[in-house]
């Protein structure tokens, strides 16, 4: 697992990923239905709409009746497929998601696109960086953010086959495409990507491939980064967040969220009870977003190359204190 | 056709579980369990094909029931308890550490006959048009009714579903709205007016049916037959059921007084004494 050995040739959004997962799940499993809050394009399910008329529920503009409508279907036995954005996949309908999906354990796929900054012009209105916190804290949800499209469609097939509610995060903007196609997701599963010795950088989501530049950049300058993609920030994978940073005994989190409830606090809570070690936060500080370009919104938020790399050489400047 | 005079005995059983459920732990909804009673009773006891052991979930080929107004639990679990869910006995851990007779129903505790937690308002009508296209699309000819009390219509996600259900003519559906006129802080007409529900109804595209008499055991169950004669032809149905809340409790009777308050001693006995024993017997 080396660094080098890590290639994108191409670059597309992982809501597309979602897109062409969904079909692929829908044809295999005839169980599988879908419901959308009129942004059944903008999650790219009409792929999944044309094929299957009959599995596919147009919402319209309601979201609170999509969650319970879907919690219906489970019931019947249906695996419902919700999408629409990530802000009202979570917290204008977090009592419907609490009473009616987590609660009641029913077996719904909440499906959320545009999370994050990189939704871009739209603002801070759409921009939700509080959906990981508020999906985590809910007992018996998992929680999943892939990092490209080929990882976003192989977890939209996966959620399938596990019971349970499950919120699956994207995002718009296209972005490098670096997995592999024909993948086995397992949510859960820590993925290494490159092993080092110096600092382990955990990241989710698009930071993922900002965590892989970051450390090329670092191994340039002579240090050496274990990149662990965290896809599944519920349930953690203790014992891999453990295994690398018994070794490196330094850590950096990255993710498109808040530092408030987030993957980092997710990791913070094993190593602070297990094997407290130097650990940097790369996350939104308690502040809103704004319109803007993708990139720049990460640049000027703290979330760009450059704050991964400090972030690893302050926890490494604390590890040698 | 059910007895109905061991129906309305069960009636008269089913209150007096009710007042002594609320009254052993002084806490939950006595008024509008009272006041939806008849509705349960015909329902489970007359108009539903369902099974009650083993209890499946996705009650496939049986009719299926969601509670919206989840605070009217006690008067379902004793309904459902005295239908053979689960031992009667079992009513007396009611909000109780360790029960599966949570104060609001809930699936945690497995409960036989609840499938999905309510309480939290506005929410149940949904559920149960996911449930009624899940039995569309398995090919399921049953029916799925839905209890949501009146005041529960202030909720902007009643009328999401109101609208999505005419929308994809989700027409293997019976809402009942438990029209009492009540809700905690008073009249619906002073907490914030419901208007003119009928014509509401009927505008948002379904076939409506008003009950008047929402306390008479055989116009209730001669009500829901004709609402499942009434079903299959595009649009969902609702019936407006009027009732009174805490009706067979003279003091609890038409007042929002008892939505969420426990009888005393004194009141208690005084209940009881109006609800005269049954050849049921108490749990």
């Amino acid at each position: 697992m080396k660094l080098a050995d890590i290639v994108s040739t191409e670059k597309k959004a992982t809501r597309q990923g979602f897109g062409a997962g969904f079909l692929e799940i829908g044809e295999q499993n005839p169980e599988v239905v879908g419901l959308t809050a009129d942004l059944m394009g903008s999650l790219q399910m009409q792929h999944f709409q044309k094929a299957f008329p009959d599995r596919f529920f147009q919402c319209g503009i309601s979201e609170a009746n999509m969650m319970g409508v879907a919690a219906g279907l489970a019931i019947g036995g249906k695996i419902p497929y919700t999408g629409t954005f990530a802000n009202f996949s979570t917290g204008r309908v977090y009592d419907q998601i609490r009473q009616c999906i987590a609660y009641s354990d029913k077996n719904v796929k909440i499906c959320a696109s545009h999370a994050g900054l990189t939704l871009g012009e739209d603002g801070a209105t759409h921009q939700i960086l509080e959906d990981i916190g508020m999906m985590r804290m809910l007992p018996g949800m998992t929680v999943i953010n892939p990092c490209d499209y080929n990882q976003t469609k192989a977890a939209t097939i996966a959620i399938a086959e596990h019971y349970g509610p499950v919120y699956l995060r994207f995002g718009r903007p296209s972005w490098p495409v670096f997995t592999a196609p024909d993948q086995k997701f397992e949510i859960g599963k820590a993925q290494l990507l490159a092993s080092g010795t110096d600092v382990t950088i955990f990241a989710c989501g698009h930071l993922v491939w900002t965590s892989i530049e970051a450390a090329r950049d670092l191994e340039a300058e002579g240090i050496s980064c274990e990149v662990i993609n965290l896809h599944t920030i519920k349930p953690l994978d203790e014992e891999a967040i453990l295994d690398s940073v018994s070794k490196t005994r330094a850590v950096v989190v990255a993710e498109e969220h808040q530092r408030n409830g987030g993957l980092g606090d997710a990791v913070a809570h094993v190593l602070v009870h297990s094997l407290p070690v130097p650990m940097e936060y790369v996350g939104v500080k308690d502040t809103f977003g704004e319109s803007g370009k993708p990139t720049e919104l990460l640049d000027k938020y703290g979330l760009g190359k450059k704050d991964i790399i400090w972030a690893a050489k302050d926890a490494l400047d604390r590890k040698k204190k | 056709m059910a007895d109905l005079s061991k129906l309305t005995e069960l009636c008269v059983q089913v209150r007096r579980d009710i007042v002594r459920m609320v009254y052993n732990v002084q806490s939950g909804h006595p008024g509008g369990s009272l006041g939806c009673t008849e509705f349960f009773v015909a329902l489970y006891g007359a108009v539903m094909k369902h099974s009650r052991r083993p209890f499946r979930m996705e009650g496939k080929n049986q009719d299926l029931f969601f509670l919206s107004n989840g605070h009217v639990s006690p008067v379902w679990y004793s309904v459902l308890a005295r239908s053979g869910y689960f031992p009667v006995k079992e009513l007396d851990t009611f909000r109780k550490l360790n029960t599966r007779l949570q104060g609001h129903p809930a699936t945690h505790e497995g409960l036989p006959g609840v499938r999905v937690a309510s309480g939290s308002l506005g929410q149940g009508m949904s559920v149960a048009i996911g449930a009624a296209l899940s039995k569309r699309l398995n090919g399921d000819p049953r029916w799925v009714f839905c209890l949501t009390g009146d005041g529960e219509l202030q909720e902007g996600q009643c009328w999401e579903a109101i609208l999505f259900a005419a929308h994809h003519k989700v027409d293997n559906l019976i809402v009942t709205v438990d029209w009492n006129g009540q809700q905690i802080d008073g009249a619906n007409d002073d907490v914030i007016s419901l208007g003119n529900l009928p014509a509401k109804w009927k505008a948002f595209g379904w076939d409506v049916l008003v009950l008047e008499e929402g306390n008479n055991l055989d116009a209730v169950i001669r009500m829901l037959r004709r609402a499942k004669r009434r079903t299959g032809k595009g649009k969902p149905v609702v019936i407006l059921m009027k009732t009174e809340m805490g009706y067979g409790v003279d003091f609890m009777q038409g007042t929002h007084e008892w939505h969420g308050k426990a009888p005393n001693e004194e009141l208690f006995n005084k209940a009881m004494a109006q609800l005269p024993e049954t050849s049921l017997g108490d749990y």
